[in-house]
């Protein structure tokens, strides 16, 4: 037998989604849009925030695309606010990917606002995924424990902006804040990290207001 | 459950690499996979045969290098292996920061 010959590649093999994820990320900023990849564990509170993001929205025209499993966006709650919104069926999938998002946006048929994406629940695929958005949007809770930035590094140091949700749960259960702060600091030094509730709805202005100014930004 | 299409990929490359080289079959991939990359190597393996069959890959050995994420210390600049909930660096307890790592997913090269 001959030797093997060896040939380089060195060729990163998320190449095809990245390459698909910049072209969304371009037509979507040429058409005003600014997109947000929302990210969290399974029942985090990722449509709950959604939809007190959007209610508070009231300058900018909110989109959004439900990455869900099983379709379970409160659909009327968000007809009565207005928003034009897709549900994508990943069929098991872990994370959204680009071809998915590429689909979705090109049905919406959208301009000027804010597009949300709402990621399967899940704290470590979605991380990995450029979807075309400008920003990424990271969901923890004060019920799933103050170790998770040490758990799941990844998505704490892409997230953009960090929502540390039901926090009207504090008195019952023991997270330690200053832990949790210093891991998400050591991985990320500049998203802001924003104490919301879903359920008093404390927090959301300083979030709607972070999305208003990055979209004027874009728009500019 | 996501290496399924990430292994077809792979032997997608592997295979248009082979054709462009005038090669009937690939015979060796090697492949770096960092350690948080996001895609598990023993997930790969698992599927590699399977989707490998009728291609040119279908006899490769799948030559996977793994690698260890590394944390780069903020106040001394020395890189280290972290140890489980916390970034401190082992050095000079200064705050380690992520690094690229242990992120690589790549095809190094493959043997024909
Ligand atoms: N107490 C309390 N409950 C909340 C809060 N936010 C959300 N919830 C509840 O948590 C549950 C899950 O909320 P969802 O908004 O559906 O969470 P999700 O992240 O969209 O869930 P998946 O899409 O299934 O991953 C619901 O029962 C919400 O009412 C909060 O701030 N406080
Ligand atoms: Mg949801
Ligand atoms: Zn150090």
């Amino acid at each position: 037998m001959s030797e093997n010959k060896e040939i380089e590649i060195m060729q990163s093999v998320y190449d095809k989604n990245d390459q698909v994820a910049s072209q969304i990320n371009a037509s979507l900023t040429s058409k005003g849009i600014y997109a947000i990849n929302v990210m969290g564990a399974p029942g985090a509170g990722k449509t709950t925030s959604l939809i007190q993001i959007i209610k508070r929205l009231t300058d900018v025209t909110s989109y959004v695309i439900e990455g869900d499993i099983e379709a379970d966006f409160d659909t009327k709650t968000l007809q009565s606010l207005g928003v034009k919104a897709i549900q994508i069926n990943t069929g098991g999938a872990c994370h959204l990917d680009s071809p998915l998002i590429g689909e979705a946006v090109d049905e919406l048929n959208i301009s000027d606002g804010v597009l949300f994406i709402e990621n399967i629940g899940n704290l470590v695929c979605p991380a990995e995924f450029m979807i075309g958005e400008h920003a990424k949007m990271l969901i923890s809770t004060v019920t799933e424990g103050s170790d998770k930035p040490y758990k799941y590094p990844l998505a704490f140091e892409k997230a953009d902006l960090i929502l540390l949700n039901k926090c009207d749960l504090l008195p019952y259960i023991d997270f330690d804040e200053d832990f949790f702060m210093k891991g998400v600091r050591a991985l990320n030094q500049t998203a802001p990290v924003i104490k919301v509730s879903g359920k008093t709805e404390e927090g959301y202005e300083k979030v709607v207001e972070w999305i208003v100014e990055k979209t004027r930004s874009l728009q500019k | 459950m996501h290496e399924y299409p990430i292994t077809q990929r792979i032997i997608e490359i592997a295979g248009e690499y082979a054709e462009k080289n005038h090669a009937e079959e690939v015979k060796v991939i090697h492949l770096v996979v960092g350690d948080t990359c996001g895609y598990v190597a023993s997930s790969i393996e698992l599927y590699f045969d399977i989707i490998a069959e009728g291609t040119p890959c279908e006899k490769a050995k799948l030559h996977i290098k793994r690698v260890t994420p590394e944390l780069k210390c903020s106040a001394c600049g020395k890189l280290f292996v972290r140890k489980p909930f916390t970034f401190e660096c082992p050095f000079c307890k200064g705050e380690g920061r992520p690094t690229e790592i242990g992120q690589e997913f790549y095809i190094k090269s493959i043997e024909v």
